[in-house]
């Protein structure tokens, strides 16, 4: 039997978690995985906290990830990266978005938005910092980002194959976008 | 393109346990379904508009009409389902509890969605305690493939004993996704209504003898259920049994799968004979269930047995894999690689360019407040507005404030609107407005018209002239509707029209009489302007006076080292110019012409 693999993406509502974890989801089908994905709406939509569970092995019970258990947590916002920082396993890996969206309790000034960098160095979190809106940029759609952070972590993944990655991606997003969506997961991969 | 999922007959699916409840009754030929939206149940209607329209589906403007008339389509012979959150059963529990006594000609399936958490509600009501109050059968899936699986067996036990069955769930069970084994439609006649008073007219000669069948229907189901596949044992150590149902049963077979396990998927009535069979094998026995210790309570006093459970496990929030691998066995967690950090929180917030911002930036700029209801306007409670300060359930802004008035009088009244959308507006909104006109209440009501129903995700409703299928509908007016209740003073204004949105405020709390207030605008899910403009900032005017960013808008931050406002070119909302409004040296400035 394979060892359950498990995954939280994680972000703000808005960013295309949901879209994200979909994809992943039907790669580890395509792989031949039993698969669960456990996911919060609601109030989340306006701007909260987003977070999506994945777990996918031979066989699944739980929908959540234990606390220490995560072998992959991928934040699409840097603070929110460090909200999950206590689900990762011994050998995890945290991806993290250089993205600092700042929440209302900031901005009201109730808050200071913390130095994401130094506690991640302090601390000797193993992250990978990736300049997303860069790479975005350079390929000119912004909407790709969840897509290079996918490709990222497909190098921790490597039960899923590439064949499933690319199928699931085609799945998931209209035909045209389809060519940027693909660089982008080979661009994240090459990280 | 993906293919609508009636077009799919056979296979593996990946659907949330909301998708395959609505597949599940696709399956099994359910005709009719009406409900009122309610998070974590959405997506049962939304997925049932757009992919499997042989049943014929609608939005009700509450969940008691939703069930009243699923109720008569039941009576005609139809195969029907209605769903909802669980504080929805509380406003359907009237035709639900009536409802058992008549039993059921056609199936009635009805779906609570529970929200331990309390992850988008207000309170985390157990409906288990519904069902078993109102005497229906109660089953609990415990993933997709079951939710699938108990919405269709629901309708045989419904047709079968003549009963409605209410099928609970939790949002973890709702939004979370599992492979599905899907099969075909199979299409069930509609059987025709016939004449039956005795059968559906409750009159006391007539409920007494319902009641009598409703008690037998029980016993009957409690001998069935103690065979049904629904409930089953699975032995393995005999040191210790645990006895769980829906979610709670992935995280035992997770943690602890060497232990012995009681699953029940009917969890009304309960199968004794099955449970005694259990109890006897096992040396000691554990209850691992969300919310509260119903089959804890129940079984300990049927048998009179020890066991533990809702001491080690809360009766509050939900359960997760840590907090059941630590109830089970003491001490037994997995270690942490790295501690919690303390970090800001990241509340929900109203969009940028929203319309309720308006309306509760010029009430929080006078002082002035709001008694509050559900929907995305509950946010105005939140900082920098602080503007909204109770809430009790749908509807209630408007008793809430008719009820201030009278224990502290017209002179004592502080500065108070009752904050209330359209859409709650509609689903039990109105009965207050009648109620404050008919008793001399002398507020000001208002009636934040978005459009939509926002917080659920963007549904429509009788206000939107759209039907659950986006299909043209009949547009309820609501001017017309506040007029017809008695209402004298009504005026309906741009909430984005500061000075406007102030006159009206300030003149409805110096007035004497009642008024009403409309605030209308549609909510930004509603349309996607013609051209993408933000507001840009002239750093030479802007004096750093924070007033923009004291608007709440996501769009705006502060850059603390420029003393300067930042405005988010992804969120600023193209057609929005609060901030160029609250500007007071025009530093701010946005070209909307040819925005619509």
């Amino acid at each position: 039997m394979s060892k359950m693999k498990n995954v939280i993406i994680c972000g703000t509502g808005g960013q295309g978690i949901l879209m994200a974890s979909e994809v992943l989801c039907s790669a580890a089908w395509r792989s031949g995985f039993d698969v669960k994905k456990s996911e919060v709406h609601g109030m989340a939509q306006r701007g909260g906290s987003v977070s999506s569970h994945v777990r996918f092995g031979d066989k699944v019970h739980s929908v959540l990830v234990e606390k220490g258990a995560a072998d992959v947590v991928l934040a699409l916002e840097k603070m929110e990266a460090l909200r999950w920082v206590n689900f990762l396993a011994p050998d995890g890996k945290l991806i993290t978005c250089d993205l600092a969206i700042e929440p209302m309790t900031v901005n009201t000034g109730s808050a200071v938005y913390p130095d994401v960098e130094k506690i991640i160095t302090d601390k000797g979190i193993p992250n990978l910092m990736i300049p997303v809106m860069e790479i975005a940029k350079e390929l000119g759609n912004l909407r790709v980002m969840n897509i290079i952070l996918l490709g990222a972590a497909s190098r921790h993944l490597p039960e899923i194959s590439e064949k499933s990655w690319f199928e699931a991606i085609e799945e998931r997003v209209p035909p045209k976008a389809y060519k940027v969506n693909l660089e982008a997961f080979r661009r994240g991969k090459a990280l | 393109m993906r293919k609508k999922l009636n077009q799919v007959d056979s296979g593996k699916l990946f659907l949330s346990g909301n998708e395959a409840i609505a597949r599940g009754a696709w399956e099994c030929g359910v005709h009719f379904s009406s409900s009122y939206p309610g998070t974590p149940s959405t997506e049962i209607m939304e997925t049932i508009g757009s992919d499997y329209p042989e049943i014929d589906a609608q939005w009700a403007p509450n969940e008691k009409v939703g069930m009243e008339v699923i109720a008569g389509a039941s009576f005609g012979g139809a195969r029907v389902l209605s769903t909802m959150k669980h504080v929805g059963l509380n406003v359907a529990a009237d035709p639900f509890y009536t409802l058992s006594y008549i039993g059921a000609t056609g199936g009635i399936v009805i779906v609570s969605a529970d929200d331990p958490g309390v992850h988008s509600s207000q309170n985390e009501q157990d409906n288990r305690l519904m069902g078993r109050a109102a005497k229906v059968v109660v089953l609990e899936p415990s993933d997709s493939q079951e939710a699938l699986d108990f919405t269709k067996i629901g309708y045989e036990i419904s047709e079968k004993f003549d009963t409605p069955v209410l099928v609970r769930v939790t949002t973890r069970i709702c939004h979370s996704k599992s492979l599905v084994e899907v099969g075909p439609r199979v299409e069930v006649p509609v059987t025709g209504y016939t004449k039956d008073i005795a059968k559906r007219v409750p009159i006391p000669a007539n409920a007494r003898k319902m009641h009598a069948r409703v008690v037998k229907r029980l016993a009957d189901l409690e001998e069935w259920g103690c065979d049904s596949p629904l409930n089953k044992i699975e032995m393995g150590d005999k040191s210790i049994g645990i006895i769980t149902s829906g979610i709670s049963y992935q995280y035992v077979k997770e943690t602890h799968p060497e232990a012995s396990v009681l699953k029940l998927g009917m969890t009304n009535p309960l199968p004794w004979r099955l449970i005694k069979e259990f109890i006897d094998q096992v040396e000691n026995i554990m209850y691992v269930e969300e919310g509260e210790p119903y089959l804890e309570e129940r079984i300990r006093s049927k048998f009179l047995v020890d066991g533990i459970g809702s001491e080690r496990l809360s009766v509050m929030g939900e359960l997760n894999p840590e907090l059941v691998r630590h109830g089970i066995k003491d001490g037994e967690k997995l270690p942490l690689t790295f501690e919690e950090i303390a970090l800001p929180g990241r509340p929900p917030t109203l969009c940028a360019g929203c319309p309720h911002r308006g309306a509760f930036h010029t009430l929080s700029k006078m002082g002035a407040s709001s008694t509050g209801d559900i929907g995305c306007y509950t946010l105005g409670l939140m900082p920098p507005y602080n503007a909204l300060e109770t809430v009790v359930c749908m509807g209630a802004a408007i008793g809430v404030l008719a009820g201030i008035e009278k224990a502290v009088g017209r002179e004592k009244m502080p500065k108070l609107v009752s904050a209330i959308g359209e859409s709650t507006f509609v689903h039990s909104g109105i009965t207050g407005l009648i109620d404050m006109v008919y008793n001399g209440n002398t507020g000001t009501v208002m009636i934040m018209d978005n459009s939509l129903t926002a917080m659920t995700g963007g549904q429509e409703n009788p206000t939107t002239g759209k039907n659950l299928r986006g299909e043209p509908a009949p547009v309820l007016d609501l001017e017309k509707l506040v007029l017809a209740c008695g209402v004298k003073h009504l005026r309906v204004v741009d909430p984005h029209d500061l000075p406007e949105m102030k006159r009206a405020f300030v003149e409805e709390f110096e007035r004497e009489e009642l008024s009403v207030i409309i605030t209308k605008r549609p909510c930004i899910m509603q349309y996607k302007p013609k051209r993408k403009t933000i507001a840009v900032l002239d750093p030479e005017k802007c004096i750093h006076c924070k007033i923009c960013v004291k608007l709440g808008c996501p769009a705006i931050s502060w850059d603390a080292e420029k003393k300067i406002p930042v405005i988010s070119e992804i969120l600023c909302w193209p057609n929005c110019n609060l901030c160029t409004q609250v500007c007071p040296k025009d530093a701010l400035s946005k070209d909307l012409e040819g925005v619509v």
